[in-house]
């Protein structure tokens, strides 16, 4: 970077401590792309804190990926500023690419190196030099459990243990951002829970990491923050907490009965304040838009009908219920 | 001690800047592949057979037991194991180079390699010098076989040494043709099709061409004198021929019959320019252009002009 670039990289980032936003680590404005005909996103907003654990959660094709790669620098956005420690991608992509470690939903490997010869590799293409790499790639494959294999070639470990080397590659030159497109995507339980629990590992080290997954209770439990997007149109951003209280109009009652959970669904389906019907044997899961009231008079014309609950109760949503909600358009947001 | 530590440090910073980290990855991927070792042996086989059977064909034309080679013959296999091994070259070229990139994209290496830290122009010209440098150790693993022609005198160390520049050059040119179509074609199969489809036609196609048109244009033009000096436009074509080219920096008479004013069957008594010279210009120039073309190209161009001023 010339002297008159830093110059000016400073003053803006004087301007965005002024102006408050010096903590945010990814800030995105009317971000637009599209392919073709496709319109992947659509004037998408995102702003992400420093030290935040982000999930990003929606459909296939929501455009997840085209935001992650387009932060990576990978793809040219149409429109739209997107800033990275209010860094402009499209501006500084060199500087942007010293702050982030990318790992893409399908990603390969150099099947002839050896694990430490890979993140050598790697290390060297960051511009980190070889006594700095000759200290840290141990440490680094300890962080993510392959210390064992440090001399295995990489066409000889597994998928999970191939994930794991390339969130040690994302790692090597200590990026202050992650961005993990599905870290998780393909894994058995075993290797998802040791995905996870390399995630908190990182999360304690005061990393911001964005995280998209299918796998949703997964990201529950380590995620702040959480952006539902779909169809390229950002619908909600918030914590968890936040989100299911703007949801509240949309509440989830279980009811579990001893037979004839078909007969209730169908039921349901025709009662004022109820909206979407799931059933899970004997147990059914319904929104319901009324209060304490309508509630106990649903309950007593159940009864009334013959029906014989076991239980009947607020269902306790998680981030599955958010996102299928939301992405469904229930509770008047828009889908 | 310290004089070693530094003269180590030295080396090593040379080393650093010599070969980056993706040429190095390169050299160690390309010799760690069993494909490497075949290719080899197949080349080396290949211009093996052609030089030992051209002085097979030529001892029996001689009579086994006669004297030893003419110089003047000694020329001609000279010039036919320079052709062959330039038709090997021709073959191998684009097999080495029209995947490098859309190897990586297929492997989903790419992304992973284009967010480090390193620029495009290392990306590329470390490909196209690791090709070239497995092309070259091809090359100068047959000096054995064209030292054959020492033997039996008429060629001297200069010219073999010109024909292996030659070579590094048309290596070079061609590499960086299939560079540019592996990193402009998604799929390697379609940028190998296509930068052996380009290099079939600039060794086949201009020499073709050029016979055909020579031919239409002395059967639709009434013959007519033409004062020394004039020439065809169609030499030009040939310019573009790497084997005319080799043969021209040994055979100055070549680059004027190519020239010669085609209705009139008379030679040019100058050809405008020699066919090496052209062959080097025009390619030079074809080469720069297909390296930028690439390095422009393996990254999305993110730079643009803002509709909107900074908020």
């Amino acid at each position: 970077m010339t002297e008159r670039n830093a110059l000016q990289e400073e003053n803006l980032r004087q301007a965005d401590v002024a102006a408050g936003t010096d903590r945010l680590m990814v800030e995105i404005r009317g971000l637009t792309k599209r392919f073709g005909s496709f319109q992947a996103l659509r004037s998408i907003d995102l702003t992400i804190r420093r030290g935040t654990v982000f999930g990003f959660i929606g459909p296939n094709g929501a455009g997840k990926s085209t935001t992650m790669a387009i932060l990576a620098t990978l793809i040219a956005p149409d429109d739209g500023i997107v800033r990275v420690d209010a860094i402009d991608v499209t501006e500084h992509p060199k500087e942007v690419r010293k702050r982030i470690g990318y790992m893409p939903d399908f990603f390969g490997v150099y099947d002839q190196f050896r694990t430490t010869e890979y993140l050598h590799f790697y290390g060297a293409s960051c511009g980190i030099p070889r006594a700095e790499r000759e200290a840290l790639i141990p440490q680094l494959l300890e962080l993510v459990n392959l210390s064992d294999k440090k001399d295995a070639y990489v066409d000889t470990l597994s998928r999970g243990m191939k994930q794991r080397l390339c969130l040690a590659r994302c790692l090597v030159h200590d990026p202050e951002l992650l961005i993990l497109d599905e870290p998780a995507s393909g894994l058995d339980p075993r290797a998802r829970i040791e995905m996870r629990e390399i995630m908190k590992e990182l999360k304690a080290m005061g990393k911001t990491i964005i995280i998209s997954s299918h796998i949703l209770p997964e990201l529950a439990e380590m995620v702040d923050e959480i952006g539902v997007i779909e169809q390229g149109r950002m619908i909600a951003q918030g914590s968890v907490a936040e989100i299911q209280h703007r949801l509240k109009a949309g509440r989830i009652l279980e009811l579990r009965l001893a037979g004839r959970a078909d007969e209730a669904a169908v039921l349901l389906e025709g009662e004022p304040h109820v909206g979407r019907v799931m059933r899970d044997g004997e147990l059914v899961r319904f929104q319901f838009a009324g209060g304490d009231e309508e509630q106990a008079e649903l309950l007593v014309r159940l009864v009334g009908r013959g029906f014989r609950p076991i239980a009947f109760s607020e269902a306790q949503t998680n981030l599955e219920d958010v996102f299928l909600e939301m992405t469904n358009g229930i509770g008047g947001t828009e889908a | 001690m310290n004089g070693q530590s530094a003269a180590k440090d030295l080396l090593r910073d040379w080393r650093t800047k010599l070969i980056n980290p993706v040429l190095g990855k390169e050299f160690t991927l390309r010799m760690r592949t069993p494909r490497s070792m075949w290719a080899l042996l197949f080349y080396l086989t290949a211009i093996g057979v052609l030089a030992f059977g051209f002085l097979y064909v030529f001892r029996i034309d001689y009579g086994i037991g006669s004297a030893a080679f003419d110089p003047d013959r000694s020329r001609i296999m000279f010039l036919f194991i320079s052709l062959a091994q330039l038709g090997l070259i021709a073959f191998m070229t684009p097999g080495l180079t029209a995947g490098v990139v859309s190897g990586e994209r297929e492997k989903q290496t790419l992304n992973l390699l284009l967010t480090t830290q390193q620029s495009s122009t290392s990306i590329i010209l470390s490909k196209l010098v690791s090709s070239l440098g497995f092309m070259t150790l091809l090359v100068i693993s047959t000096m054995p076989v064209f030292s054959i022609v020492f033997l039996y005198g008429g060629i001297s160390p200069g010219q073999v040494g010109t024909v292996f520049v030659f070579y590094l050059f048309t290596m070079l040119a061609f590499g960086s043709f299939g560079v540019l179509f592996s990193t402009l074609m998604k799929r390697t199969m379609l940028s190998v099709i296509t930068s052996y489809g380009l290099t079939l036609f600039l060794y086949g196609g201009t020499a073709f061409l050029y016979l055909i048109l020579s031919l239409m244009i002395q059967s639709t033009m009434v013959a007519q004198p033409h004062a020394p000096g004039h020439y065809s436009w169609l030499g030009y074509l040939m310019g573009l021929n790497p084997a005319a080219a080799l043969v021209s920096i040994f055979e100055p008479d070549v680059s004027r019959s190519v020239f010669r004013v085609a209705w009139s069957g008379q030679t040019a008594a100058e050809a405008p320019i020699e066919l090496w010279q052209e062959y080097f210009i025009v390619y030079s120039a074809l080469t720069v252009a297909a390296v930028l073309l690439s390095i422009r190209h393996i990254r999305p161009v993110l730079k643009k002009k803002r509709k909107k001023a900074r908020n």
